[in-house]
């Protein structure tokens, strides 16, 4: 209690209120945050020094500053009250599908499918930002509705809401978003206090969904999902029956897992890596490069630093100041969850090829920074929990 | 900790119990994870450490040349020449169906080749050996195989291999002893000869390549390289230098060996020039000839159907060691050895040649019908009277068993391998009562055994079948006295310096007992038969310097076929050092074209400056 006291003179004698709300991040998050944005910068750098022949640098430099502009935004997000967004909640959700539009408009331009808008500085993917925006105007919407939860039309409405841009995201095709979209409103829903037998309803459709576009469709030829999107999402379960096409990444990248044993093969000797034997190595499938290079040890840091990462976002989640926040956390953490173990998974074997990013880790700047500025909103939730505790706490203490 | 803890908004149970089910998901999940990673990195580690490893070293075998063949003064008869073959890897062509048809049409329109080759070729060789490389084409340019090394995604488990093809230098000359190289079947893997060969390994197939592979075959070296994803090379790791095979010299002399295909020309016949106490071959040769080199690269089917076609003469064959035929009047010497053993004559004993002789109402007579009286048995082969050995024939006929000349015929080396160091020798026939009344009893012979069978023997004419080396050994176990020599061409191998790495040692066979008296009667007959007034080759050997015996020999070959002309010789009579023997399918008389051509090969092995015969023998013999 003296302790809590002491603090508390601490903090009304800092005037500067920036200062003030920068002193109250979590900091074991930005621990977390910034240890993982290393971890990928140094694996990068190593993996892809041979990629580009004259430019070793390629890739590293613009992690690097993917990285740099990304945490400034997180810091700037942080000091931001998140709450406003709320209001926002049309403007986000018609951006987002804007910009998921515009995708498709581009592209049939360009005559061919493609997931990235051409940035002067770097290609921009609309689905990746359209995860963000999709937690923030989903859990805004499902506030609106919060006291109609047990309403089948509440339920089915925000479903709606998540399946277009993930029926939209799927056909560009980026099955991976579209999955993580899903993950994204299930979470969310989940959160809020959605009744169970909604949920039993939606696996009900889902599992005949699913049905309907593995088995039946293609049996009266409609294709909903293109063949190598099924081959990939079948090969995990017996990769050596096609070890030429999706096996193979498989193959390669269970073998520089393997290969790493405890401690790792050393940048140098990592063959698998280095020789392009594992393919993707500086995105989807950068997590085979830390376990070859770095071994059990260096795949072990990496996860910890990700397990760090999820508790603070569920604890987070149990201290936002109103229920908006307790969402927008719930959402972000089912993003960084699904994307976590479905791309872990995926290199290790145990889950399915979706094309999944790691976050923070995979090389790629629409990821990093809209993972970063995903982890400066649960900052901001952080940031306004605390200011309101403290809050509290001087009137009771006034 | 936080201090503000306490004043927190309390969260709503449910909310908790929501957290927890998420968090508790998320702590199943990184478990999962966690077992998998310990289960491939810490226990099963080493097994994909090795696969990373067998993902990145790719063996390379770097074949071995084989040793080089040389004459005996050294001069280089088989040779090597490095190349470039055009593999087809098993493991990493398309699977059966259009990709691959693809690639055979890309690469015949690369190689030169019609792509129903290319497929033909890659298909019986992957048949027959489902895991090894296949050969698509030898010795293809440098300029081609840098561009299918460039375009390699077109050309999937496409791939060059260094390689050394033979070279033939003197290409007609010698052909038929070297034999071919090719690349080792299953069922000589399993042989214990080719022990340490490996498949895809190229070994002796034929003639001396096949009989002294052992020493000719080297030992493979291996290049370990890395390579990354693509199989670009991106370092070299180990290497194992590849050990060339040894040399092998031989026995042959290349300017005998010249001098006898130059005679035969475009003849079809053979030559044998051995070393008459040892069995050495100096010289040995069939005609027509072919230029191995065409067996250096993968023979095209149409070439190897001229080369063995009946009426291109069938170069491929050869007639020295291979060819069986009556040998005429040369077999007299067979004749006068079982009549002298067999006690039917001394060397003395008068006969009388009437010219003919009628046995069972069959006449039997001279060639030209002429007479040459009474006579003995050294003039008797001076001269090659028939109806003296027709007499013979007739009484060994009935003594006995009458196999007396069989017998000898057997002993002396006919009928039965010589155990020259070539494969697929042909083994000739020596006719007996029992072979022919068999044939009958099977109706392929029209009739039984006859006296008439045996005197047609008696000179070397009918059934009987020898080879021009079975001949050589003949003459020789009679010049020797008995011992009868097992003729070899391999001499010592060597190293590449030229140092004596083991000697063959190659004693005489076995011993027949031919009485001295006998066997000098004999020689005496046959010198006579060169030199003496009278004798049938006299005139062909007018003027000659190197002392020589020699017979004569005309074999019919049946109505509306020229004669065969036989000539078999003996230098240095006395003390014998060379049997020389020449043959020549259609060359009429003894005298009047295979002992032309001994004498040539006879100067040739003397290095005596010889201007031929004044004159061809026209003796009827």
């Amino acid at each position: 209690m003296e302790g809590r006291g002491a603090f508390g003179t601490a903090v009304k004698g800092f005037r500067d209120e920036s200062a003030a709300r920068f002193v109250r991040i979590d900091t074991l998050l930005l621990l977390a945050t910034v240890g993982l944005m290393a971890c990928s910068i140094y694996t990068i750098g190593t993996a892809t020094e041979d990629d580009i022949a004259g430019s070793p640098y390629y890739y590293v430099l613009r992690q690097s500053i993917y990285a740099g502009v990304g945490l400034t935004l997180m810091l700037l997000v942080a000091r931001f009250d998140y709450s406003r967004l709320r209001e926002l909640k049309l403007g986000l959700y018609g951006v987002m599908i804007a910009s998921i539009g515009l995708v498709f408009l581009l592209g049939a331009a360009a005559r061919g499918s493609r997931r990235w808008i051409e940035l002067p500085f770097f290609r921009f993917q609309p689905s990746e930002l359209g995860k963000l925006l999709l937690i923030l105007a989903l859990s805004a919407f499902l506030i609106d509705r919060i006291r109609r939860l047990q309403d089948k039309e509440t339920t089915s409405r925000i479903m709606l809401l998540a399946l277009i841009p993930a029926i939209m995201v799927v056909s560009q095709p980026d099955l991976g978003s579209g999955l993580v979209y899903l993950a994204i409103v299930v979470t969310i829903l989940f959160v809020a206090g959605t009744p169970w037998t909604h949920f039993a309803a939606l696996g009900g459709l889902a599992a005949a969904a699913v049905t309907v576009v593995l088995v039946a469709a293609p049996a009266v030829g409609v294709t909903v999902l293109k063949d190598y999107q099924v081959d990939r999402l079948t090969a995990f379960i017996n990769p050596s029956d096609d070890p030429q096409e999706q096996g193979y990444q498989l193959n390669q990248s269970i073998t520089a897992i393997g290969s790493g044993q405890k401690t790792g093969r050393g940048s140098e000797e990592a063959t698998q890596t280095k020789l392009d034997f594992l393919p993707e190595h500086h995105t989807d499938f950068v997590f085979a490069v830390v376990g070859e290079e770095f071994g059990f040890a260096g795949a072990a840091l990496v996860l910890s630093l990700f397990a760090l990462l999820i508790w603070r976002a569920l604890r987070i989640m149990t201290m936002s100041k109103n229920l908006y926040g307790s969402l927008i956390a719930g959402g972000i953490c089912a993003m960084l969850m699904f994307q976590v173990f479905v791309n872990v998974g995926m290199t290790v074997g145990i889950m399915p090829i979706t094309g999944v990013p790691l976050p923070l880790m995979s090389y790629g700047g629409s990821s990093v920074l809209v993972t970063l500025l995903a982890v400066g909103l649960l900052q901001s939730i952080h940031v306004q929990a605390r200011e309101t505790a403290a809050a509290k706490g001087r009137e009771l203490i006034v | 900790m936080y201090l503000d803890s306490g004043n927190r908004p309390p969260i709503t149970p449910q909310l908790a119990w929501r957290v927890a089910v998420i968090g508790g998901f998320a702590l199943v999940m990184f478990a999962l994870i966690f077992f998998r990673l310990w289960y491939l990195q810490v226990l099963s580690g080493d097994k994909y450490l090795a696969e990373a490893n067998d993902n990145r070293i790719r063996e390379i075998k770097v074949q071995a040349p084989r040793g080089v063949i040389l004459d005996r003064d050294g001069r280089v008869l088989v040779a090597n020449r490095p190349s470039l073959a055009v593999k087809v890897r098993p493991d990493e062509i398309p699977a059966p169906g259009p990709a691959r048809q693809q690639l055979y049409r890309r690469l015949g329109r690369t190689l030169g080749l019609p792509p129903r080759e290319v497929r033909a070729r890659v298909e019986e060789q992957l048949k027959a050996q489902p895991f090894v490389a296949a050969t698509v084409k030898q010795d293809v340019s440098h300029p081609v195989v840098t561009y299918l090394a460039e375009h390699g995604d077109d050309f999937p488990g496409v791939e060059p291999e260094a390689i050394h093809l033979r070279e033939y230098p003197h290409r007609e000359i010698g052909a038929h002893l070297f034999g071919t190289v090719g690349e080792v079947t299953e069922k000589q893997m399993k042989d214990t000869r080719y022990r340490g060969v490996v498949l895809g390994d190229r070994v002796g197939q034929s003639g001396i390549e096949y009989s002294y592979d052992r020493f000719l075959r080297g030992e493979n070296g291996k290049k370990r390289v890395q390579v990354n994803a693509l199989g670009v090379k991106t370092r070299n790791l180990r290497e194992s230098d590849a050990k060339q095979g040894r040399n092998l010299r031989l026995g042959i002399d290349l300017d005998v060996q010249r001098v006898g295909q130059a005679a035969l020309g475009t003849s079809r016949g053979a030559f044998v020039v051995m070393h008459a106490k040892t069995g050495e071959i100096v010289a040995l040769g069939s005609s027509p000839s072919f230029d191995p080199n065409i067996f250096a690269k993968i023979i095209r089917q149409r070439d190897y159907d001229r080369l063995s076609s009946e009426e291109n003469g069938k170069p491929l064959f050869n007639r020295a060691t291979q060819a069986g035929y009556p040998t005429g009047s040369t077999f007299k010497l067979v004749t006068a050895v079982a009549a002298l053993e067999g006690g039917l004559i001394t060397p003395d004993t008068p006969l009388y040649d009437s010219g003919s002789l009628k046995v069972g109402g069959v006449i039997f007579r001279n060639a030209g019908g002429v007479s040459h009286g009474s006579l003995s048995l050294r003039h008797a082969l001076t001269v090659s009277s028939d109806v003296f050995f027709y007499q013979l024939g007739l009484a060994a006929n009935n003594k006995g068993d009458g196999l007396l000349i069989q017998n000898w015929a057997k002993r002396l080396g006919m009928g039965r391998l010589t155990g020259i160091d070539l494969p697929a020798e042909g083994q000739g026939l020596v006719p007996t009562p029992a072979w022919r009344n068999a044939l009958y009893k099977k109706k392929l012979a029209d009739r039984q055994w006859s006296v008439g069978d045996n005197i047609n023997l008696s000179i070397g004419q009918g059934d009987l079948s020898v080879t021009p080396l079975q001949l050589a050994v003949a003459y020789a176990t009679v010049a020797n006295g008995g011992w009868a020599p097992r003729p070899h061409l391999g001499r010592r191998i060597e190293d590449a310096d030229g140092r004596v790495l083991q000697e063959f040692e190659t004693p005489a066979r076995r011993r027949v007992q031919i009485a001295e008296p006998y066997r000098r009667a004999i020689m005496d007959g046959i010198v006579g038969a060169a030199n003496s007034p009278g004798g049938t080759s006299t005139a062909v050997f007018d003027g000659f310097r190197i002392p020589i015996a020699g017979k004569t020999g005309t074999a019919e070959k049946g109505p509306g076929r020229a004669d065969q002309s036989w000539y078999a010789a003996v230098t240095y009579p006395d003390d014998p050092q060379y049997v020389v023997v020449a043959t020549d399918e259609a060359g009429g008389f003894g005298a009047e074209r295979a002992a032309p051509m001994v004498r040539q090969i006879i100067a040739a092995l003397y290095d005596a400056k010889d201007d031929g015969p004044a004159t061809t023998g026209r003796v009827l013999d």
